[in-house]
């Protein structure tokens, strides 16, 4: 049914249909909306045969879903940011259980310095975790990624991170089409697990592997990966045909014709993007973009396939790894290497913090990269006046403060004049 | 005021359009000036980026004027819309009110509206009701719907009746702006 609704609660109404049957639930902003909507779900009786657990912290959640999943319990829950950090143990642990837990995150930054805003930073912390990372474009996408994680996850018994980008999405009100529950049922059967504790056939989980199996423990978890490329993939196409509209799937493209640049992005900025690709392709300019949606397992070869033909590819991204750069870059450049005449890569970091991504500088970002390609990662819209001055200080005085600090004081004194 | 930008989507979306509401995140503390957007379109919206040059300014409380710069962006055809029982050339606005076209800047009060039907200083639903009456984006009807769909009941009812009574107002400083 078309609503108009806060993302979260739409999420949440999605989350139920999918007839969870643990969820476990600790506040952490900017995804509170969402555990708080189930916990209504629950309370007033739309969610039926569900245990929602309020847990002490967010390690206890995922640990406590852990525990439900390998009884036999379909087990939500979701966290952001230092939430997720805090839960990192029980993170790999579900994955080298392979348990088909499923939990949201709501994109946020993590700190130091503190930081409630949204980018991408949480899911590229647990980017090697094993778990599958799909990223929401828009709340219709996220609220069908949810539909499509149970099934993925159960399918592969291999937990899902469905990742929404906090605040842009999570508490933005718009037009969604939430489904009907005979429509999810028809589309998830009930958890059938591939393993379970059950006391009248008592097996063990989670033992001690030593170096004469540790390899091929991994070896298989890295093999389901790699057979999720094609599942995520049929269910993408799956749920097209039942529910009519296009959500999940590896990657998509927008307008990739005869693209000379192209684009490459994850979550919300891709809806900007396609603004700003549309306006220069009115001004004649051939440029395109792919959105990844499957981040984790990485459609390495898709991608390729995708960007051979063009002349520049540009990756925005809303994450740093300190020190290297681009993480998505990263992963891009691996698509590209050993192609011949491989197209140049540029990479921009952009959206820390809960910067907004401008249209204007995206026009900017995407003319210079064809017409002006800079070295290294290019840091969308920095404030290169305050940088240079707070090394030029740390240069000339050995206790020179505390940077985050220093930085604000800079911009309540002298303005924000970049 | 998330609310009113809220109940303002819903309002266009009970017509068939598109709309898009969401808050200046993070700064939800009482006390603290507090942004929320609201996007119309008859398609689908993919911008993410917060309003920059909004088409229609409601200032909820005047007393920011010191505090932020509020009209930075506002286009030179847009509508203003301050909650306030003072004039313009009290609150020192005249001359950007006079910049914009005629009939695009009003004022209604919104807040004793509230306290007179709501018994609280709970302005949204008659700003709402004043931005329906202004420029005609969303019809009052729709408004009215959303504040009902937000405030099931007797809260409901009081909140259209400040609704109402701030768009009457607004329209009949329209007609005068219309007759000049």
């Amino acid at each position: 049914m078309l609503k108009q609704i806060e993302g979260s609660k739409a999420m949440a109404e999605a989350i139920a249909l999918c007839r969870p049957e643990v969820i476990c639930a600790y506040p952490i902003t900017p995804q509170t909306h969402i555990v708080e909507g189930l916990g209504e779900l629950v309370k007033d009786g739309h969610l039926t045969d569900c245990e929602y657990i309020n847990v002490e912290s967010e390690f206890a959640a995922l640990s406590v879903a852990i525990g439900a999943s390998a009884a036999g319990a379909r087990a939500y829950t979701a966290t952001a940011s230092q939430g997720l950090l805090y839960m990192a143990e029980a993170v790999y642990n579900a994955s080298g259980l392979g348990l088909p837990i499923v939990m949201t995150l709501g994109n946020r930054a993590i700190g130091a310095p503190i930081n409630i805003w949204n980018d991408h930073s949480d899911a590229m912390s647990m980017r090697d975790a094993g778990w599958i990372q799909l990223f929401a474009e828009t709340n219709q996408e996220a609220v069908d990624l949810h539909i499509q994680a149970f099934k993925l996850a159960e399918e592969l018994s291999m937990p899902v991170m469905v990742c929404v980008d906090g605040f842009i999405l999570t508490h933005a009100m718009e037009r969604i089409d939430v489904p009907e529950q005979p429509q999810v049922d028809a589309w998830l059967p009930p958890y059938d697990p591939v393993q379970v504790l059950d006391p009248a056939e008592p097996i063990s989980i989670g033992a001690m592997v030593g170096p004469e199996a540790f390899t091929e423990v991994r070896f298989l978890q890295h093999y389901k990966q790699t057979q999720a490329l094609r599942l995520i993939t049929d269910y993408a196409r799956d749920f097209e045909k039942a529910f009519g509209r296009e959500s999940g799937g590896l990657l998509r493209a927008y307008r990739v014709d005869d693209a000379d640049v192209l684009v490459v992005a994850m979550g919300s900025v891709c809806g900007t993007i396609k603004d700003v690709i549309d306006e220069m392709r009115d001004e004649g300019i051939a440029i395109g973009l792919v959105t990844i949606v499957s981040y984790r397992p990485f459609p390495t070869d898709e991608l390729r396939k995708m960007l051979a033909g063009a002349q520049d590819v540009v990756v925005v991204e809303k994450s740093i790894a300190v020190g290297v750069g681009g993480p998505l870059a990263n992963n891009v450049d691996m698509a590209l290497r050993n192609l011949p005449d491989a197209p140049r890569l540029h990479s921009a970091v952009a959206g820390l913090g809960g910067r907004p991504i401008t249209k204007p500088s995206l026009h900017r970002l995407f003319r210079q990269a064809s017409v002006q390609p800079w070295e290294g990662t290019h840091f969308l819209d920095l404030n290169e006046r305050i940088v240079g001055r707070e090394i030029h200080t740390t240069r000339k005085k050995r206790r020179s403060g505390p940077t985050a600090e220093n930085l604000l004081r800079r911009l309540a004194t002298e303005g924000d004049a970049r | 005021m998330v609310t009113a930008a809220e109940m303002l989507s819903v309002a266009a979306f009970l017509e068939g359009r598109h709309a898009q509401a969401f808050p200046s995140f993070g700064s939800e503390r009482t006390g603290a000036p507090v942004v929320a957007f609201c996007r119309i379109a008859d398609r689908e919206i993919r911008l993410r980026e917060p309003i920059l040059e909004p088409d229609c300014l409601i200032v909820q409380d005047p007393t920011l004027f010191k505090a932020v710069d509020v009209f930075a962006g506002l286009k030179s055809d847009g509508y203003l819309l301050v909650n306030t029982n003072r004039s313009f050339v009290d609150l020192h606005i005249d001359q950007i009110a006079r910049r914009l076209p005629a009939g695009h800047a009003v004022a209604v009060p919104a807040t004793e509206l509230a306290l007179k039907h709501v018994g609280r200083p709970v302005p949204n639903a008659a700003l709402l009701g004043a931005f329906a009456a202004l420029g005609e984006l969303v019809h009052f009807a729709s408004v009215q719907q959303a504040i009902e769909k937000t405030f099931p009941g007797k809260i409901g009812a009081a909140n259209v009746a400040a609704a109402s009574e701030a768009y009457e107002i607004v329209m009949a400083q329209e007609r005068a702006a219309a007759a000049v």
